[in-house]
């Protein structure tokens, strides 16, 4: 090929993804141990299972296999009659028995697909598979000295010693690998926001939980030209393209940027003409790079076989049994008619299972336009600006409620609510009712605005003059006067209509 | 300590005040785990390991009532067949000079032969109870595969093994196989045994008329002459007290011995990578990256015959030997499985000697290693199958030696097999 020919090359990017999800459960998946390690010290939450002590055996926990099905149900997929589990055999120090407890050739999730919205337009991905398996435990390397810790952590060459904790070791993992079905890094950013969505509205997942997301991501160029109009590719085009496995993305973001830097690189030198090696590649998250680990011809060979320590699981009925929450897409379809929301307002409150679940409790008991202007924009705007979430008043919502109720039932101005009561619940924590007598904003009674509308009409005589010699306008200063005797809490339109009633008698 | 070298640690562990096995002495097999108390498997890898647990049947000991007087010799993590490859020296027979205790429950069947101790718990993955309960003129039974919980027992080949009874008389092997049967929440693999109908110990009251006999036929062929003599004598004994016997044929059972030996090592270059020099054995001052450390650290702890099975083992589950091997060993042993489950549909129970030969003389079989597979014709077999057997004393040849007869029972046929033993012993 010549140089002009291999620059004028249009080559499509063909990408497929292995996503680790650390389920979130209460007790680790073959033992009982607790999985809430944060802010545990080393090697506090294990047990001869999970460190694999000679002798001790894999139970399977109940609450993993039915987070499994969740995630089966909500991406669409089969489950078969026997799932089994399999034995990876490899040795790593963060692996206590030297073999990970994973699933091979008969994965608990077969199948299913996942929709999802890129700039607007909507694309599914098909997933091949999701399976269960044990999280091993994690490594830091270290310096010697004097300084703490986290001081001396650093990478395996620079490394004196390796320390190990095993608090992690257990947790339980799906891993969910979809067909190469991606066609540009934006994609796949979208993707994995959805399937994030779609986890969390499931309960099975926490974003904010450290490493419990991980993505392994294969990219290969193609000509263009073998992509077809439905943006499917020949069997043999892909196996014959070289693929590289991009390690080490932890975000949406990143995962974006490495395949971006891959698909670039890559394709830089395709057109110079050089061949792209196949091989596994390191994401560094600060440098916006990939850089090779190891080829993939000394591919591990991991001598898969059944783990004969635990029986195969028969839970296909599972599926009907176990039951989902409403997703996301259905749920933002379900506001738009049921409440009559704007495309916009059921988005924002569909953003989370906590906020959807917040409004409808609210919608329940007042309008809907009433409760969506109050959640969508009123509380979330607030909490935002704040930086805070919408679990984080998930105690408040009683007393949130009571604010619109104090707004529905007209005893507070919608701006006072708004402005007032709401800003110093959330910067004092003091609840509405507190807030409205301190600052005084209780709606004046009727019979003291109608005592200040008297009141306004005797101390003012020319412009009382005024509104009877047809100047209408007149009454806006004798409204502004009612104001500013009752404060400001009177509501300027019901002033209004009372003044005239008042005048015309 | 014994003379013959039974016991790797000599230390008592009090059980409960009273219970079914109160002034009783149960010795344990040093595989099967003990909380504070060392637990070597008889290896050098594990010669500090102190485990933070006991085994399941550890604690249904002790809350039967039973003292356990120490931890038995083995073969090195349980392979072998004479009681000749653990890192503590090897084992003597008390019941014959000069002969091994058979193995890898060696230390166990002695420790009852010589009477230091009442009763023992072994493991048997491909006969390790049986052979030295037959080479010790002793009672062993290997239970049903799932009868007996396997937590705690350090794992050599999780689909074939079980944790089971020896002791001088059947009844007594019965009593406590009592004691530890039964499900266990801590083993996924456990189960009720169906048609729970009495104790195991009830099941010994030695009444074998109308039971009837299956005679393997290959079981016999080319065992030594003299055993099969001895055996024929027993068999009489029990035509004589009303059962009968006929002879079956089992095609499968000459494939047993390979199927048998692929899987378990296969498993065990698995359940064994543990023992890397990280947490176990000798840790660092080698040259090199992690791999190296970790092949260092197996080679200066394990043992030949433990190294050999793990290098074996790791072949024939890797890519493009798996199928030629591990793959076809698991259709064989559906074969086998098959076979024994049709001779039983047409008998009670089948029988043969428990060893094709006596007790081989100490220090001649670990350089042969194949030949001393071979003696695991007879009871490798049983655990392809998932089934359950005893061997009971069936008599001495000329020389003296004990000789073994096995009998196979059908999946959870315990007690058919205790009665059935017990018209012996």
């Amino acid at each position: 090929m010549t140089a002009q020919a291999s620059e004028a090359r249009e080559l499509a990017a063909v990408i497929g993804l292995e996503v680790h999800v650390q389920l979130e459960t209460e007790t680790k998946i073959f033992c009982g141990c607790s999985t809430d390690v944060a802010d545990a010290e080393p090697n506090t939450h294990t047990c001869p299972v999970c460190l694999g002590l000679p002798g001790a055996l894999p139970v399977v926990n109940e609450g993993a296999v039915e987070a499994a099905v969740k995630v089966g149900k909500a991406i669409d997929a089969d489950i078969p009659e026997e799932t089994t589990f399999h034995r990876k055999n490899y040795y790593y120090p963060d692996l206590p028995k030297n073999f990970q407890i994973t699933q091979y050739d008969s994965p608990i999730c077969q199948d299913g697909k996942l929709e999802f919205s890129v700039e607007g337009e909507r694309r599914s991905v098909d997933i091949r598979r999701a399976h269960l398996e044990e999280d091993p435990g994690s490594i830091k390397h270290v310096r010697e000295g004097s300084g703490p810790l986290e001081s001396r952590t650093c990478s395996i060459e620079r490394a004196d010693y390796t320390l190990i904790d095993y608090n992690r070791a257990g947790t339980p993992l799906m891993e969910i690998v979809t067909e190469p079905d991606f066609r540009a890094p934006g994609e796949v950013r979208s993707f994995l926001e959805k399937l994030e969505e779609v986890l969390e509205y499931l309960g099975v997942f926490d974003a904010t939980r450290d490493g419990s997301l991980r993505i392994d991501a294969n990219l290969s160029m193609v000509d263009a030209g073998e992509v077809d109009d439905a943006g499917d590719i020949d069997e043999s085009v892909l196996e014959d393209a070289n693929r590289t496995e991009v390690k080490n993305i932890s975000s949406h973001k990143g995962a974006e940027q490495a395949l971006s830097f891959e698909a670039s690189r890559q394709r830089k030198l395709i057109q110079s003409g050089r061949a792209v090696e196949q091989e596994t590649r390191h994401f560094n998250e600060t440098h916006g790079n990939t850089v090779s680990m190891r080829s993939k011809e000394e591919e591990k060979d991991y001598r898969y076989f059944r783990e004969a320590d635990l029986p195969p699981l028969r839970v296909s009925h599972w599926k009907d049994e176990v039951p989902i929450p409403e997703l996301p897409d259905a749920r933002r379809e379900r506001f738009v008619t049921e409440y009559g929301l704007s495309e916009e307002a059921a988005s924002k409150l569909t953003s989370t299972k906590q906020v959807a679940d917040f409004f409808e409790d609210v919608a329940e008991r007042f309008d809907a336009n009433l409760a969506a202007t109050w959640v969508a924009d009123n509380l979330l705007g607030e909490l935002n600006y704040r930086d805070m979430a919408i679990t984080d008043i998930d105690d408040r919502f009683d007393e949130v409620t009571r604010l619109v109720e104090l707004v529905a039932e007209d005893e507070i101005t919608a701006k006072n609510a708004h402005e007032t009561v709401l800003r110093e619940m959330l910067d004092t924590g003091d609840d509405p009712d507190t807030v409205v007598d301190r600052e005084g904003l209780g709606k004046t009674s009727g019979d003291e605005v109608q005592q200040a509308v008297v009141d306004a009409i005797d101390e003012n005589p020319d412009a009382v003059e005024d509104y009877h010699n047809g100047e209408d306008g007149a009454i806006n200063f004798l409204v502004g006067q009612v104001m500013q005797k009752t404060g400001g809490s009177a509501d300027p339109g019901d002033v209004n209509g009372l003044l005239r009633e008042e005048l015309e008698s | 300590m014994t003379e013959y070298n039974g016991y790797v640690t000599d230390e008592t562990i009090e059980g409960a005040d009273d219970g079914p096995l109160a002034e009783k002495t149960v010795a344990v097999k040093d595989n099967i785990s003990t909380e504070g108390v060392r637990t070597t498997c008889g290896s050098a890898m594990l010669s500090d390991y102190v485990p933070p647990y006991d085994a399941t049947v550890v604690e249904r000991l002790k809350d039967a009532g039973a003292t356990i007087p120490g931890k038995t010799n083995m073969d090195e993590f349980g392979m072998g067949t004479t009681t000749e490859t653990s890192a503590f020296g090897a084992v003597e027979n008390p019941a014959a000079a000069g002969r091994v205790p058979g193995g890898s429950s060696g230390g166990s069947a002695a420790v009852v032969a010589a009477g230091d101790a009442d009763l023992a718990l072994g493991s048997d993955t491909g006969g390790s109870i049986r052979c030295p309960a037959a080479f010790c003129g002793v009672v062993g039974i290997k239970p049903t595969y799932g009868l007996v919980s396997r937590y705690g027992l350090v794992a050599y080949a999780n689909s074939l093994e079980q944790i089971g009874p020896i002791a001088p008389s059947v009844e007594g092997a019965a009593e406590l196989l009592d004691v530890i049967a039964g499900p266990d929440e801590h083993d996924a693999t456990t189960q009720e045994a169906p048609e729970a109908d009495g104790s195991y110990a009830a099941a010994a009251d030695g009444d074998v008329d109308g039971l009837s006999i299956g005679v393997p036929t290959e079981l016999l062929d080319g065992a030594d002459e003299e055993v099969v003599e001895t055996f024929w004598d027993a068999m009489d004994d029990l035509e004589a007290q009303g059962a009968s016997y006929h002879e079956v044929d089992l095609p499968s059972v000459e494939h047993a011995v390979e199927a048998y030996y692929v899987i378990a090592m296969s498993e065990a270059s698995s359940n064994l990578a543990r023992f890397d020099g990280v947490r176990y054995g000798q840790s660092g001052g080698y040259d090199g990256n992690w791999n190296e450390s970790f092949a260092n650290a197996r080679e200066e702890g394990f043992g030949e015959e433990v190294k050999r099975r793990v290098l074996l083992g790791t072949y024939a589950l890797s890519a493009g030997y798996h199928d030629k091997y591990y793959k076809k060993a698991q259709d064989a042993r559906a074969w086998v499985k098959q076979d024994f489950d049709e001779a039983l549909d047409d008998a009670d129970v089948l029988a043969s000697p428990t060893m094709p030969v006596p007790p081989m003389k100490r220090g001649e079989s670990l350089d042969d290693p194949l030949t001393m597979y071979l003696a695991d014709a007879n009871t490798t077999p049983v655990n392809l199958a998932n089934l359950p057997a005893i061997s009971v004393p069936a008599g001495e040849t000329d020389d003296g030696l004990p000789v073994g007869l096995q009998l196979v029972g059908p999946a959870f046929g315990e007690r058919e097999i205790i009665r059935a033993g017990s018209a012996l012993a």
